[in-house]
């Protein structure tokens, strides 16, 4: 345990966070790779799972191609992309994307697929086209849903790219790639510490925010007034969880 | 594509397949193992099971290769060690089983439990012989997902030196030599194949009363609650 003590002590060490490649520098470098490959995993998997949600149409094809994404090894895939167009960004951003659109594919699928078809049929019968049922009924009911596929990329993400610093990318896993081949077990857990600390934190953030988009008649239905026991509840994101990210 | 090395490195595959395999059913079984007192805690107290969920949910959230670091350290193990890979996976198969052990004793029909009881059937006969059997379809689906990811994420181990079907990637990348890392996708792909068929067929001896559906078909919708269909 005392290692633990001496790790914190490595991360809190000014002169970690500053000048040269430092933590901060390495954070933020983690962070905008992160986030603009979950933007491009989102802008393909999130109309896609949408329409395959709506119309019923190509679940069997996004089942299929979540089940063998997670059976992908990241490391697997990283070697061979990086081996293929060589050592940079293009196929770091690439196996990540790669990685990142079934789980989102499926919150988007499995949210839309969870509104109840009576609503849908009422918001139909009351004259909506399709297109408003989509953005008016169904994608503000399955938010939760779609918030959780949103969590599950991320973390793929920043997973997967603490992994892609044994591959010459910089970002926090190189803390502890350097820690592994210079045997410096300090800094090999203080990175380790790093990484986890940041996917706990955006996990966190997520979570947060999927609880701000319950639609709001749906969570006051969450409490009756006539103190019968609860009814309505915002679907689980059960699909979501199961398998791990890298 | 080079065969050649394949037909000249068939033991060294054959021995990672055997070391991968080695390293991944522990964790699969004691993650099946674990979640069942677990997930039956949780689908009995609802202070239970957000608790359990909680701390599953954190500790799939830590990346895999920071977890492979933090286990050694708190197990004081040798960094090499191949124990603190089964350990971290298992961590990972106990976080991801819990909820599908939960949900799998919660799709129990609850009259069916009162029907046992009310027949004389004692808790644990209850337990063993009622509430277990009929949970299968659900822990089973849970234990596929959990096999297939296993396999795939424990190639991690072989950038802190386990050797295992992943050592085949660390190898390439260094060798510049894509044949050894297309052998080892192929192989975790097979691996992870294999363990998904065995594990239905078990399931499928397992539940004699519908053999004729597949797993998936039998998988009863736990979070279907009417949002007011009372006529």
């Amino acid at each position: 345990m005392n290692l633990f003590a001496e790790a914190f002590r490595w991360i809190v060490d000014p002169s970690h966070w500053t000048g040269g490649p430092d933590i901060s520098g390495h954070l933020l470098e983690h962070l905008s790779v992160s986030a603009y490959c979950v933007v491009i995993a989102v802008a393909i998997a999130l109309p896609i799972g949408v329409m395959i949600g709506h119309t019923g149409k190509g679940r069997g094809a996004a089942i299929l191609i979540s089940n063998v994404a997670r059976a992908l090894p990241t490391l697997g895939l990283l070697s061979i992309l990086i081996l293929l167009f060589g050592i940079g960004l293009l196929p770091i951003t690439i196996v990540l994307v790669i990685l990142a659109i079934p789980p989102m594919l499926a919150g988007a699928y499995a949210g839309v697929e969870s509104v109840d078809k009576q609503t849908v049929d009422a918001a139909r019968a009351l004259g909506m086209s399709e297109l408003q049922i989509i953005f008016r009924v169904e994608i503000p009911l399955a938010a939760p849903l779609l918030i959780g596929g949103l969590r599950a990329t991320a973390l793929q993400v920043i997973a997967t790219l603490a992994i892609a610093s044994a591959f010459a990318f910089g970002g926090l896993g190189i803390y502890l790639i350097e820690g592994l081949a210079t045997g410096d077990y300090v800094q090999l857990l203080a990175g380790a510490i790093l990484i986890t600390v940041l996917a706990l934190i955006v996990d966190g953030a997520l979570a947060v925010v999927q609880r701000f988009v319950v639609p709001r008649g749906v969570a006051l239905g969450r409490t009756d007034p006539n103190g019968h026991q609860k009814r309505a509840r915002a679907p689980r994101p059960r699909v979501l969880q199961e398998g791990m990210q890298s | 594509m080079n065969w050649v090395w394949i037909g000249d490195n068939l033991g060294l595959i054959g021995g990672r397949i055997l070391e991968h395999l080695a390293l991944t059913a522990p964790p699969i079984v004691i993650g099946l193992v674990l979640s069942i007192p677990l997930g039956y805690a949780a689908s009995r107290s609802r202070v239970a099971r957000s608790i359990l969920l909680s701390l599953g949910g954190i500790l799939y959230t830590i990346p895999s290769i920071a977890l492979l670091v933090l286990v050694p350290v708190i197990l004081n193990l040798a960094i090499l060690n191949p124990l603190n890979l089964v350990f971290a996976l298992s961590i990972y198969a106990v976080a991801i089983m819990v909820r599908s052990a939960a949900d799998a004793f919660a799709s129990v029909p609850r009259d069916v439990v009162a029907s046992a009881a009310a027949t004389g059937f004692s808790g644990r006969q209850r337990f063993f012989e009622v509430e277990l059997p009929l949970a299968i379809p659900v822990l089973l689906a849970g234990i596929r997902v959990v096999s297939v990811s296993t396999v795939s994420i424990a190639s991690v181990g072989a950038l802190i030196g386990i050797d295992q079907l992943g050592s085949f990637f660390t190898d390439a990348f260094q060798r510049s030599f894509l044949t050894e890392a297309i052998v080892g996708i192929v192989a975790i792909l097979l691996l992870a194949a294999l363990y998904d068929i065995v594990l239905s067929r078990i399931g499928r001896a397992l539940m004699p009363w519908n053999r004729k559906q597949s797993a998936v078909m039998a998988l009863p919708k736990v979070s279907t609650v009417p949002l007011g269909g009372s006529l």
